[in-house]
């Protein structure tokens, strides 16, 4: 069967995707010709000197055979065809959620290009890097007002790391108080990296079940809330995309016995603007600059986490602080409490500036407005697909949905294989770990109502075929450069290396 | 699906073969199947202790992963070393060559708490419901 045929079979209602010259590609190693050069030097005018004479042989590294030899519009052409493979938020719908693929603005990548900034060099002296130092402090201000907190740390390279630093600054905060404590508490729809922070922090990590809801037990959480338990880790809006109702009772429950609140800030995107999470009594909240805040992500460009906390825990914030004294920007490094230093130089300051550059451009009123154009669109999504999927929790969702696959003649995974069939991104799938067969879906503020019906116009059509012909869904994608790769074996024996090197 | 009247089980999808002091310690059927091709298991060290209720490995699949609880507490006295290179008999035969620790048990009440295979069929029926 030709592609055109397959294209032609598997056609939903509309299908984005239509065959373009994509070409077969070969590993780079199996390319070129020995002796092709990708450059072309004048003749070395100075003598050339043996490298054993100057480097001990323990320094010298051993030859590389068969390394591919090649010329520099064999190499541009190579990895120009691959990037075509690729999938992209400027090609296509995203929804993947938790993940947040926003769009990236494309103002921000040409301010961050401004050669004040790019070539700005990490150890110039602060007398000379007032204008990036101003850049921080500004944008410290921003993430201050927006959420609601008293100070704010930029440095944290990811979320992960956020927490990292977050979960740090309450170690040493207990610390200081004579006890650091023993335990922290986990809802069982959190982020995985949360009980992983907490365990690097050395807190043992207690589940908490989750009730009917889906949000926080508030009578399970009294009861294991205690005197050595350091602090809760929550996410609010929580993984399902919904809001925790109770969150006053629940910050009042864990601050009576003695312990902070620590707040995920992974979807502060559905709430920016409206909500301050200071207010909800959160005492540590990290927030994704790459997902809330339109930076690149997922290949794209390295995350920023960002954290941001109450008073009492300001003593202990990462090194350097980026600090104003009269008209005048700072780095202070002297701070004899500090959990220390997390990233090498300002973090990563080329997100901080595409962040700086997205906050200002929407302004308060843009931000609130991209909260509830994403909870807009997550909720057309979820009225539109409720009678075709089963939606396990059934309260209001904010800026994402949760379904599964309950009741379809097909997996989640064969859903997620045949989305691509259609030119869509499968959503999240198997996650949050509290919904068997999850599909989590997030379509985030930019997306258009035609590219919103053509999604559900796609899953209802796959969910309809599904019910008729499962078995045809067994080797989606048929449209991707690469079909379905065999998971289970390429996890049990992966092939990392090119065999010969 | 296969639940042996032999075994104990947990809510948590485990089950445990009791012969004397010794026990054996792997998952269930059912739970292989819900977790579907699994990829990898983290094992505890020979020598460790391991507490009822606590987690003592973990299990990931290409879906997810899962943290092992333990039926019973005791000293890990054996772990099946071949699963490292074929975590695919979990899910081939998860009550024979798909085990994963035996225990010296510390304290046999603690199997009191445990399902039976008849208890243990009609959860897992009630979470396919």
């Amino acid at each position: 069967m030709s592609q055109a045929q397959v294209l032609k079979e598997s056609k939903g209602p509309k299908t984005p995707g239509t065959p373009g010259l994509i070409f077969e590609e070969p590993i780079v190693f199996e390319m070129g010709s020995p002796g092709r050069k990708a450059y072309s030097l004048p003749s070395c005018d100075v003598p050339e000197v043996e490298i054993e004479t100057l480097l001990p042989p323990a320094e010298i590294r051993e030859a590389i055979d068969e390394l591919p030899e090649l010329t520099e519009l064999d190499v541009v052409r190579h990895y120009t065809r691959l990037s075509q493979w690729n999938f992209s938020i400027d090609t296509n719908f995203y929804p993947l959620g938790s993940c947040t693929m926003k769009y990236n603005p494309k103002i921000n990548e040409t301010l961050a290009r401004l050669p004040g900034f790019a070539q700005h060099h990490p150890m110039t002296p602060d007398a000379d890097s007032q204008g990036s130092l101003q850049l921080m402090y500004e944008l410290q201000e921003c993430l201050k007002t927006i959420s609601g907190m008293e100070h704010a740390s930029l440095h944290p390279a990811a979320g992960a790391q956020g927490e990292f630093a977050g979960m740090l600054m309450i170690h040493a905060y207990h610390s200081a108080k004579g006890n650091p404590r023993k335990k922290v508490l986990l809802p069982d729809s959190a982020h995985g990296t949360n009980p992983a922070s907490a365990t690097l922090c050395g807190y043992k990590s207690i589940q908490l079940p989750s009730n009917a809801e889906g949000t926080i037990d508030v009578a399970k959480l009294e009861a294991a809330m205690d005197e050595e338990t350091a602090a809760i880790m929550l996410t609010n809006p929580n993984t399902l995309g919904m809001f925790e109702k109770d969150i006053l009772k629940i910050t009042e429950i864990v601050h009576k016995k003695g312990g902070l609140v620590y707040c995920d800030g992974a979807n502060l995107n559905a709430i920016m603007g409206i909500a301050k999470m200071g207010d909800m009594g959160i005492d540590v909240l990290h927030i994704n600059l790459h997902k809330t805040f339109s930076t690149p992500h997922g290949g794209g460009g390295p995350g920023a986490g960002p954290v941001c906390i109450k008073d009492i825990l300001e003593p202990y914030l990462p090194v350097p602080v980026v600090e104003k004294v009269g008209s005048k920007y700072r780095l202070n490094a002297d701070r004899p409490e500090s959990v220390g230093r997390l990233k090498s130089f300002n973090g990563n300051f080329g997100m901080l500036l595409r962040a700086y550059a997205y906050i200002r451009t929407l302004g308060p009123e843009g931000i609130r407005q991209a909260a509830q154009s994403a909870v807009l669109n997550a909720n057309y999504i979820r009225a539109r697909l409720k009678d075709t999927f089963h939606l396990p929790f059934t309260g209001a969702s904010l800026h994402e949905c949760v379904f599964n696959d309950k009741g379809q003649g097909i997996t989640t995974m064969d859903f997620a294989k045949a989305l691509i069939d259609h030119g869509f991104h499968p959503p999240t799938v198997y996650f949050p770990l509290i919904v068997k067969g999850a599909l989590m879906i997030e379509p985030t503020e930019t997306e258009s109502k035609e590219t919103l019906d053509d999604f559900i116009e796609a899953m209802k059509s796959i969910a309809k075929k599904g019910k008729e012909d499962p078995e045809s869904f067994h080797a989606s994608p048929r449209l991707s450069k690469v079909s379905r790769p065999d998971e289970a074996q390429a996890a049990r024996n992966p092939k990392l290396r090119w065999p010969g090197h | 699906m296969e639940v042996p009247q032999d075994l104990k089980y947990t809510q948590e999808h485990e089950w445990i073969r009791v012969d004397g002091k010794k026990a054996v310690i792997g998952i269930s059927e059912f739970a292989q199947e819900q977790l579907g091709d699994i990829v990898f298991v983290e094992l505890p060290e020979v020598g460790s202790q391991i507490e009822q209720g606590s987690p003592f490995g973990v299990v990931e699949s290409v879906k997810t992963v899962s943290d092992l609880y333990a039926p019973a507490g005791g000293k890990v006295t054996a772990v099946n070393k071949d699963l490292e290179t074929n975590p695919e008999k979990v899910n081939s035969e998860p009550y024979g060559e798909g085990w994963i620790v035996e225990i010296e048990l510390s304290d046999e009440t603690n199997l009191e708490s445990l399902l039976d295979a008849d208890a243990y069929s009609e959860q897992c029926q009630k979470e396919t419901e």
